[in-house]
Formats: structure tokens, C-alpha cells, sequence
């Protein structure tokens, strides 16, 4: 961490500083000391922030206007996208910015992945991390629930109807969730006020995930520890500060190309219609970001077995950073890890794909490999990795491998830049 | 920057395999150039006139259209009716309104601030009136169907003689581009079922795409607002970014002179 016996120049700045020490916080964060060889995948944590502060922002002017009621909440949604002034861009922002959210979060993970950003000293950060994306899951869920049409009814439906599985007291929790015997108003008031409550937890969390961060401090595309302050860092403004800027400015224009010119077309043309118990959609799908999941579920035939399936899918992450064996933090220097994390990446990608099929046939047998595929590459593939794999040799600092004469280092910087 | 456009472009495969899976059914609908399509989209006036003219005379026999009013139809970006044009039509509905001071309901003309009038008091009086299926309501009808505008534009045209072999029960019709190919709605639409005020001629394909667009902007009315702030929004951004890619080039220069 940074030098902390900051004073300011000012008597009223000390005297206040020295009551609450907010200035020398802002200090801490403009010098704080990042690696200078970040790439542009680390610029995801500054557009999440982005992303959860426009969410809560749009959320809140949103929430001013719809009716949280079974027969009112379609026409409310109906009454913000036509008579609320701006009603339609505040809508759209909110509902693209979710998938925005999760693109950015994926990219944030995988990051993580390929550099090793989860393993020691940095478990808390990553443990944060999961519960957010937990968080942010059920956040998306439950929103998805509000307009009230017909996929956020049979979408809830699905979902809750999962912990029906528990064995003996579930029926009673699904009862219990939905605050009555069907997914009801009772279910959508409850839904809402959770979906107001969720992205304030987020945002609490985040403030401990990048508290935690501060600690040990960024980890970097070499993957090596170190010294801080140093000609390894950078101080965080300006460096990092203009390029997480310009990064954020690129996404917001893949972001407004979303809300301005094809608004629907991440949602489901179903949710267009007002829900309806009496008749069920002919193919029932979540939004995008949770088809994965989805497919993990379906792929197994028990009930019971399947939720416990998909549950571990995300807690295994949890424990990830005791799993990976091996020492050395970026793929960079792991070339069979390196291979074994694209065909996760593609895995993952093939789960999706089979997620938004019908779970019969072929779709069913390629979903069932490919989860089968996932839980190998964390339970068998990443511990034995770490023992088996031949590494190549890490560079002592960032400066090194530019000013040292070694060419295995050299061969390093050009693999580097090729993965950047 | 290289490293944004190896990015860029695996985001937008991502996308793409994605787009594709939730367009899963593909099927063929028929084309027809949508002017609202594109960067600088916009509504063709008079098609939409015509539009209100066909779902006036023809769809709202049967389908409701709960969350228009009749001020819509002279609102910018709209069919742009004159005030005059929309209180006129408006007039020539009868809402039920009250109570009064007596406590007896009484009807009226509409206003421009009523909703559409609904063809039918409630879903089940639509369904006893239609053979038990319920037309549904056209507010938001076109994002509610996958194909969006060119499905309803097929469909209008969709209906064929069933195929040999195929039984059809009382009341159903076959329609190639319905989902099952069974439709409980009797083609809306005959060559000259209407006469358009402008003198276009009223021929099934015209009507359709006429109504079609009508039904596009009752979906999405601000639709052109919509389309002008994003080109401005994403101009400036554009110029944003380029801005601050130089500025970033320029403060990262001091590092990387030192190394």
C-alpha cells in the first residue's frame, strides 16, 4: 500500500483529516501504486463500477414510475416506455445494461482465469468476487421478473420451482418463496423490493473487493509480485485512470449501439406479452447470461442431482484458488494451462449455445460432455496441472524482461504481447 | 488499439453466436424494405395514415389496442394527423364515462387524452365473440413476435389452401408462415376490402406493409427519437474516445520513454 502519513496543505484539510481521514484516502487512491504492463483486460473492474452505478441510477428512476402489481406491472412498463419523458432510453439502458453488466463481468472472470489473479495472496478478492457475481445473478433474475410478461412469469416459474429438488421441506421453501401457491403478486412485490435491496449489497461488496485489492495490490500479466512503490508502477492517476477512461468510452459505444438500434434484441420477444398462467411459452429460456447454467441443469436427468449440478458449477469457483496447484500465476508462463483454458473458454461458450436449444437429441449429448468437460477441468485437469506441467521460467521484475539480455525472457515478452 | 480490435471482434462473435441461438427458428419470411430500418430510420408518413386507416377499418373489429390514445396519432414521429385530424377521429368513438352527479354512467364522444376504444368489454367477451381464440391486443404486438415486422407482414399474406392431407377444423385457417401453420384469424385482408384516402391502391401487399408499419410505430413510438439521439450520442462518444486515446498516448509517453 502506499505511504499513508499524508497531511494536506491546508489547516481545514488537517484539521478535517484529522477527524475523518477522507483525504488521505483520496490520496491512497490517486498514488496508488498499479503495475505498469496492465492490459486492457484489466480496465473491466473500472467498467463494472461503470456498470453497477448506471444500473442503480436508471433502476431508481425506473422504480419512480413502475407499479409493482400483477395487474398493473405490464402497463406500467408499457407507461415508462411511452408517456414517462426519456421513459424508453432509461428502460432500455436498464435492460441492456444488465447484458452489458454480465459481458463485462465474464470478461473480469476469465481475466482472473488466464492470470492467475484468484491464487495467493488474492483468495478474499476472488471469494468477493463470486459472491457479487452471485448477487448479480439473482439481481438479473428477479429484474427479469418486474415487466410481468410472459417469460418473466414461466422464467420464475422454472426457477423457483428448482428448490422444489430439496428433499423433504422443499415443497414447503417453493411455497414459501412464492408467498402463496402459484408465482403470484405476492411473488412480484417480494421480487421487486429484493431487486431494489440486491444492488446496494453489490455495491457494499464491491467497496470490500477493491478494499481487498488495495492490500496486495493489482496483480499483472506477468503474474509476478512486485515491489510497490517502484519502476514497475505506475501511480493510479493519471495512468491508469485515462486508459480505464478510454477503455470505458469503447464499451459505452458497443453499449449505445445496443440501446439505440437494437434494443430487443437480447430479450425475448415473449416478454412482450402480458404473463399469462393459463398458457406456457413453447420454449422456456433465461436471458443469455445465465444459458451455461441453464445447460448444466438440463443435462443431468435428476432433479435433485441437476440443481446440485448447476449450484456447484458456480461454488466450485469458490474454492478455485486451492484447486489450482500450481505456483506460477499467469498462463503466460503455463503453456498446457494456457491451452487447457481456452478449451474452457470454448467449453463454456458450447454450454451457452446448448442452453438456448431444445435439451433433446444432440443438443442434450454435447451439453452433457461439455458439463462433464467442466467439472474435469476443475476437479481433475487444474490440481494435476500443477504438479505435471514444465513451466517457463518467470522474469524477477516487469522492467526485466525489456532491459535483460536473456532471450528465453525475450521469447516471454513476444508470447506477452501476443495473448494482449 | 490492436489489442481492442482482436477484442472487439471476439465480442462481436460472441454476440453473433448468441443472436443466433435466440433466433433459433429461422424461417423465410417475406422481405420488403422498411423504412424505419437502419441508422437514420424514419416512419413513412403516409403509410402510416393508411396503417391507422387499415387497423381502424379492418383489425380493430377484433384487436384492441389498449395503450395508444388518440392524442398519439397527431404526436411528432407519429402519423403526424393535424390536431384537428385526431379530435375528429377520436370523435368518432363512443367511451363510456362517469360516473356523473346522479352516479349514472353516461357515454361521450372520446377526447384525444381517451385510450383506443377496445372492440370487446373483456378477453372472455373477445374469445366468446371469436371461436374461443382471443385476438391479441396490437399495442406492442410486433416485439412481441420473433420475426417482428417482416413475421407480421408474411403472415398477412400467409394464407394458402392447406396442403392435401392436412384437416383443418371448423374455423381454422392454413397459414404458411404461422407457428403450426394454424391460424383461428379468416385472411383479414382482400384486394380492395378498403379504399385509401390518398388514392393509393388498397391491393393485399400494400395493406400489409401499410399496416404493418402502423402496428411498427404503435410498438415503438419514439422509435425516431430514438434513432437521431443515438446517431448524435454515438458521434460524440466516437469523438470522445478519440480524444482521449490522444491524450492517454500522451501521458503514457513519459512512461514509456523511461523504460
Amino acid at each position: 500500500m502506499s505511504e499513508h502519513n499524508y497531511t494536506p496543505k491546508s489547516k481545514v484539510g488537517q484539521w478535517f483529516n484529522d477527524r475523518l481521514p477522507l483525504l488521505t484516502l483520496a490520496n491512497h487512491l490517486t498514488d496508488y501504486p498499479t503495475p505498469k504492463n496492465l492490459n486492457y483486460w484489466w480496465t473491466f473492474g473500472g467498467i463494472l463500477t461503470f456498470c453497477l452505478i448506471t444500473q442503480i441510477v436508471t433502476g431508481l428512476t425506473l422504480a419512480m414510475h413502475y407499479i409493482a402489481h400483477a395487474d398493473m406491472a405490464f402497463e406500467s412498463v408499457e407507461h415508462i416506455m411511452r408517456d414517462v419523458n426519456y421513459g424508453w432510453l432509461i428502460r432500455y439502458i436498464h435492460a441492456n445494461g444488465a447484458s452489458m453488466f454480465f459481458l463485462a463481468v465474464y470478461i473480469h472472470i476469465f481475466r482472473s482465469l488466464f492470470y492467475g489473479s484468484y491464487k495467493s495472496p488474492r483468495e478474499i478478492i476472488w471469494i468477493l468476487g463470486i459472491i457479487i457475481y452471485l448477487l448479480m445473478m439473482a439481481a438479473a433474475f428477479m429484474g427479469y421478473v418486474l415487466p410481468w410478461g410472459q417469460m418473466s412469469f414461466w422464467g420464475a416459474t422454472v426457477i423457483t420451482n428448482l428448490f422444489s429438488a430439496i428433499p423433504l421441506v422443499g415443497e414447503g421453501i417453493v411455497t414459501w418463496l412464492w408467498g402463496g401457491y402459484s408465482v403470484d403478486n405476492p411473488t412480484l412485490t417480494r421480487f421487486f423490493t429484493l431487486h431494489y435491496l440486491i444492488p446496494f449489497l453489490i455495491l457494499g461488496l464491491v467497496v470490500l473487493h477493491i478494499w481487498a485489492l488495495h492490500v496486495p495490490g493489482n496483480n499483472n500479466p506477468i503474474g509476478i509480485d512486485i515491489k510497490k512503490p517502484s519502476k514497475d508502477t505506475v501511480p493510479f492517476h493519471p495512468y491508469i485512470v485515462i486508459k480505464d477512461g478510454f477503455a470505458l468510452l469503447m464499451f459505452m459505444i458497443v453499449f449505445a449501439f445496443f440501446v439505440f438500434y437494437s434494443p430487443n434484441i437480447l430479450g425475448h420477444a415473449d416478454n412482450y406479452i402480458e404473463a399469462n398462467p393459463m398458457v406456457t411459452p413453447a420454449h422456456i429460456v433465461p436471458e443469455w447470461y445465465l444459458l451455461p447454467f441453464y445447460a448444466i441443469l438440463r443435462s443431468v436427468p435428476d432433479k435433485l442431482l441437476g440443481v446440485v449440478a448447476m449450484l456447484s458449477a458456480i461454488l466450485i469457483l469458490a474454492v478455485l484458488p486451492w484447486l489450482d496447484t500450481s505456483k506460477i500465476r499467469s498462463a503466460v508462463f503455463r503453456p498446457l494451462y494456457r491451452q487447457f483454458y481456452w478449451i474452457l473458454v470454448a467449453d463454456v461458450l458450447i454450454l451457452g449455445y446448448v442452453g438456448a436449444m431444445p435439451a433433446e437429441g444432440l443438443y442434450l449429448l454435447i451439453a452433457r460432455v461439455a458439463t462433464a468437460y467442466y467439472f474435469l477441468h476443475f476437479l481433475v485437469i487444474l490440481p494435476v496441472l500443477g504438479f505435471k506441467e514444465k513451466t517457463i521460467p518467470i522474469p524477477l521484475s516487469i522492467t526485466e524482461p525489456v532491459l535483460g539480455g536473456n532471450p528465453n525472457l525475450a521469447m516471454v515478452k513476444q508470447k506477452e504481447s501476443k495473448i494482449e | 488499439m490492436k489489442t481492442y480490435i482482436k477484442f472487439c471482434s471476439i465480442l462481436a462473435l460472441i454476440f453473433s453466436i448468441f443472436s443466433q441461438s435466440i433466433a433459433a427458428e429461422k424461417v423465410d419470411y417475406l422481405k420488403t424494405d422498411w423504412s424505419f430500418k437502419g441508422l437514420f430510420g424514419k416512419f413513412d408518413r403516409g403509410s402510416l395514415q393508411r396503417g391507422y386507416q387499415v387497423y381502424t377499418e379492418v383489425c380493430a373489429a377484433c384487436h384492441s389496442m389498449k395503450y395508444l390514445s388518440y392524442r398519439n396519432l397527431s404526436e411528432k414521429g407519429g402519423p403526424e394527423f393535424s390536431v384537428e385530424q385526431a379530435k375528429a377521429i377520436a370523435a368518432s368513438f363512443e367511451v363510456v364515462d362517469g360516473p356523473n352527479a346522479d352516479g349514472e354512467m353516461f357515454t361521450r364522444p372520446a377526447k384525444l387524452s381517451d385510450k383506443f376504444v377496445m372492440p370487446y368489454e373483456n378477453e372472455k367477451a373477445a374469445q366468446a365473440a371469436n371461436g374461443g381464440a382471443y385476438p391479441p391486443d396490437m399495442s406492442v404486438l410486433v416485439k412481441a413476435r420473433g420475426g417482428g415486422v417482416d413475421y407480421i407482414y408474411s403472415l398477412l399474406q400467409g394464407y394458402e389452401t392447406a396442403p392435401a392431407g392436412m384437416i383443418l377444423d371448423e374455423g381454422v385457417h392454413y397459414n404458411k408462415y404461422m407457428y403450426g401453420n394454424k391460424i383461428k384469424m379468416s385472411a383479414p385482408l382482400s384486394d380492395g376490402i378498403i379504399e385509401y384516402g390518398d388514392g393509393t391502391t388498397a391491393s393485399v401487399e400494400q395493406m400489409s406493409k401499410d399496416v404493418t408499419t402502423f402496428l411498427m410505430w404503435a410498438a415503438e413510438p419514439h422509435l425516431e427519437a430514438r434513432h437521431r439521439m443515438g446517431f448524435k450520442a454515438i458521434i460524440y462518444l466516437i469523438i470522445l474516445t478519440t480524444l482521449v486515446y490522444f491524450s492517454m498516448k500522451k501521458i503514457w509517453s513519459r512512461i514509456e520513454s523511461e523504460v
